[in-house]
């Protein structure tokens, strides 16, 4: 009795918990099979009836306590076997083995067979002759108009004021219940090339909608973690009226080409960069990040750059032919996420 | 080269940047043909048909009002036609006894007289049938009987040896319970072997079945699917059923019988464009707006049974005609729009491995 009120006390204590242990086991080994244990010396490793795991033990403060000595124990042989490794490491030297690369899933990823690549001609062809080509080929300017779903609440008109400083030669309209179909032939006469969406559902921007004028593609995006400038830590100061350089980092598919031109064509086209500001669609994982920062060159390897402006992930849920119907218009890519969504490595864009 | 690769090609493919693409499935390859060598958009292809002479000659019907003939032989694009008149695509082209039909957008129906020498000929015949035309088709067991159908252009059925004036016009289904009129949108039509039938698919997800030897003039079946436009529509072989796709790419096999949906084909992310099935084998070639030629099998069991991606990714414009033997075989294709041409002279196949993408559970029984 009074070694169970030890027991209780001192239960950080390892050796009395394997003392009391061994009492256990081999009140234990009396009852069962008959397996002998030493008295006394706390066992390193006791017996038990082959093909016992913790997991079978009935009382759960003791299942407990196995299971943290033997969590130990792993924890241990780990990092021995890493000192292990180590000292071969650096005794082979130059000779060792390279260090093998974990699998990511990123790593991992399914080749796509719509992934294009750079020499293909049809596609340069395509590209060529699509509805951005007379973006690229700097016939016509940018003009963007920029919206939110009806009556938005605080976060998303914010949201719109900020992305107008960030997208040069945008503005800014009240949706006032309007339909887009009735508001997009108006664009178009105002010479508008892209129209932006927002959507907004119970008070946050949940939805990008972003259409290409004339008759180009709408991509529909699904809009999460929204940042607001004041959001944003150890932000600069607010951006100036500098265009900013775009980066479009790992749209290698055929569909994701068709989305990185849709980003690139609503900053105006010119390489010859004033101002260091960029903004930076990011795919990884079919989830396009968006970030906008200012940079310098403190020298010639090393960059600052600090945040500014608002920052959101998109992830497209489909892009269809022409301007905006949903209804009616032909879709040329729809995310099915039963279809789609099966393998944790394929990816889309 | 060119030649012998384009003589064993089993789907043919047109694309909305003017390629016509032959896609061997056996040796999962793709070729392509263009008629000046390089593509052009102008160029985009709207119409395929079989040409004269049981599946040798394709007649390709061009954005730029053309019609090409394109040899499967001999792989290169022979003679060209210019089919002035009307304003729009080509909906519609049919070859007849040495005519070649068309049908273009603003509803203006030609006959011309297929005859490279004669470049600048005027049509045979002409025949109005009524703006916002979205397809025309041949009845392939009368050669001269076409059926036009369109937006707000009711299904008519026109003999052109006949009179002027339509042998079936189709009349409207009653109002809806609302007591509104139910609009009309016929996107594509075909022609039931064995009987006079015709079905259409419409854009407001209906499939209907006509019948011009009844006194009825209101579709004999209708049902619908989905909630999207249906773009494209094939026959099964069976011959009781047909295919119909959407603009968010799903496939589905509707008994005509009953008006039932037997099932469904998964696959496809894009607008469906073009269908065809082989005319006896289960197999179903699929293409759309995601660029990616599909073949599919429809029973026993329901799956994807190829996939050929595009090299150079372009637009589907048109559906397959036909697709002959297939094994397994993965080829790298363009799929635009396609239009499919089947070559039936491949007859003769290798095993037909089954390749099970994902089963569809509950698929029919044959």
């Amino acid at each position: 009795m009074a070694k169970s009120g030890d027991k209780s006390s001192s239960s950080g204590k390892k050796s009395l918990k394997r003392k009391a242990a061994a009492e256990e086991l081999q009140e234990a080994a009396f009852a069962g099979d008959g397996a002998t244990e030493s008295e006394g010396q706390p066992p390193k490793a006791a017996a038990f009836p082959p093909g016992f795991s913790i997991s079978e033990i009935k009382n759960k403060q003791r299942r407990h306590l196995m299971f943290t000595r033997w969590k130990q124990q792993q924890r241990k042989e780990k990092l021995a076997a890493k000192k292990k490794l180590k000292k071969e490491r650096e005794a082979l030297g130059d000779k060792a083995p390279p260090k093998p690369v974990p699998k990511t899933i990123d790593n991992q990823r399914v080749y796509d067979e719509t992934t294009v690549d750079p020499n293909d001609e049809e596609v340069a062809y395509d590209e060529a002759t699509d509805e951005f080509a007379s973006y690229f080929n700097k016939q016509t300017s940018p003009k963007i108009l920029i919206t939110t779903s009806d009556r938005p609440h605080g976060r998303t008109v914010r949201l719109c004021e900020q992305l107008s400083t960030v997208i040069p030669n945008s503005h800014v309209y009240y949706r006032r219940g309007l339909a887009l179909k009735k508001i997009i032939p108006q664009c178009i006469t105002r010479d508008f090339t892209d129209l932006i969406v927002i959507n907004e559902d119970r008070k946050t921007p949940n939805g990008l909608i972003l259409s290409h004028l004339p008759n180009g593609p709408t991509a529909h995006f699904k809009m999460s973690s929204v940042r607001l400038r004041k959001e944003i830590k150890r932000r600069g100061k607010d951006p100036t009226e500098h265009i900013p350089e775009i980066i479009l980092n790992n749209f290698t598919t055929r569909l994701g080409h068709s989305i990185g031109r849709m980003f690139a064509s609503l900053f105006p086209h010119n390489p010859q960069f004033i101002g260091r500001q960029v903004a930076t669609f990011h795919n990884q994982r079919d989830y396009i990040f968006f970030r906008f920062h200012r940079y310098i060159f403190r020298s010639e390897k090393k960059v600052g750059i600090q945040e500014l402006g608002p920052r959101f992930t998109l992830k497209l849920r489909s892009l269809q032919k022409g301007t905006f119907d949903s209804k009616y218009g032909e879709y040329e890519w729809v995310h099915k996420p039963r279809e789609m969504d099966t393998s944790r490595r394929k990816f889309h864009l | 080269m060119a030649s012998a690769a384009a003589r064993w090609n089993h789907v043919w493919v047109g694309t909305e940047t003017g390629i016509l693409k032959g896609v061997n499935l056996q040796r999962k390859q793709a070729a392509n043909f263009t008629a000046g060598g390089q593509p052009r958009r102008e160029e985009s292809v709207s119409a395929l048909c079989w040409g004269a002479g049981g599946e040798t000659e394709i007649l390709v019907g061009c954005a730029d009002r053309t019609v090409k003939h394109f040899s499967t032989e001999d792989g290169i694009f022979q003679g060209l036609r210019h089919c002035p008149g009307g304003e729009g695509t080509f909906r519609g082209l049919a070859q007849a006894d040495g005519t070649i039909i068309t049908c273009v957008d603003s509803g203006i129906l030609r006959v011309w007289h297929d005859n490279d020498k004669d470049v600048s000929s005027d049509p045979l015949l002409e025949v109005r049938v009524g703006p916002g035309v979205c397809r025309m088709r041949q009845d392939p067991a009368h050669p001269h009987v076409v059926a036009t159908g369109g937006k707000e252009n009711a299904l008519k059925m026109w003999d052109l040896q006949g009179s002027e004036e339509p042998v079936f016009r189709a009349k409207n289904v009653r109002n809806d319970w609302l007591d509104l009129r139910v609009p009309i949108w016929d996107q594509d039509i075909q022609f039931l072997p064995g009987s006079q039938k015709l079905v259409t698919c419409t854009g407001y997800h209906q499939v209907r079945v006509y019948d011009p030897a009844s006194p009825q003039r209101r579709p004999v079946l209708e049902t619908t699917y989905g909630e999207y436009p249906l773009t494209a529509m094939t026959l099964t072989p069976g011959g009781n059923s047909v295919i119909v796709g959407n603009t968010h790419g799903q496939l589905a096999e509707i008994d005509l019988r009953q008006g039932r949906l037997l099932g469904c084909l998964k696959g496809l992310a894009g607008s469906v464009r073009g269908l065809q099935c082989h005319p006896s084998k289960p197999l179903l070639a699929s293409c759309g707006l995601d660029r990616v030629l599909r073949i599919h099998r429809i029973q026993n069991p329901r799956g994807l049974e190829h996939k050929d991606e595009p090299q150079e990714p372009q637009e589907a414009n048109k559906v397959p005609l036909e697709d002959t033997e297939t094994d397994e075989l993965w080829a790298s294709l363009e799929a635009a729009a396609k239009r499919k041409l089947s070559d039936l002279e491949q007859t003769q196949g290798a095993l037909q491995t089954r390749r099970r993408k994902k089963k569809r559970p509950g698929s029919t029984s044959p």
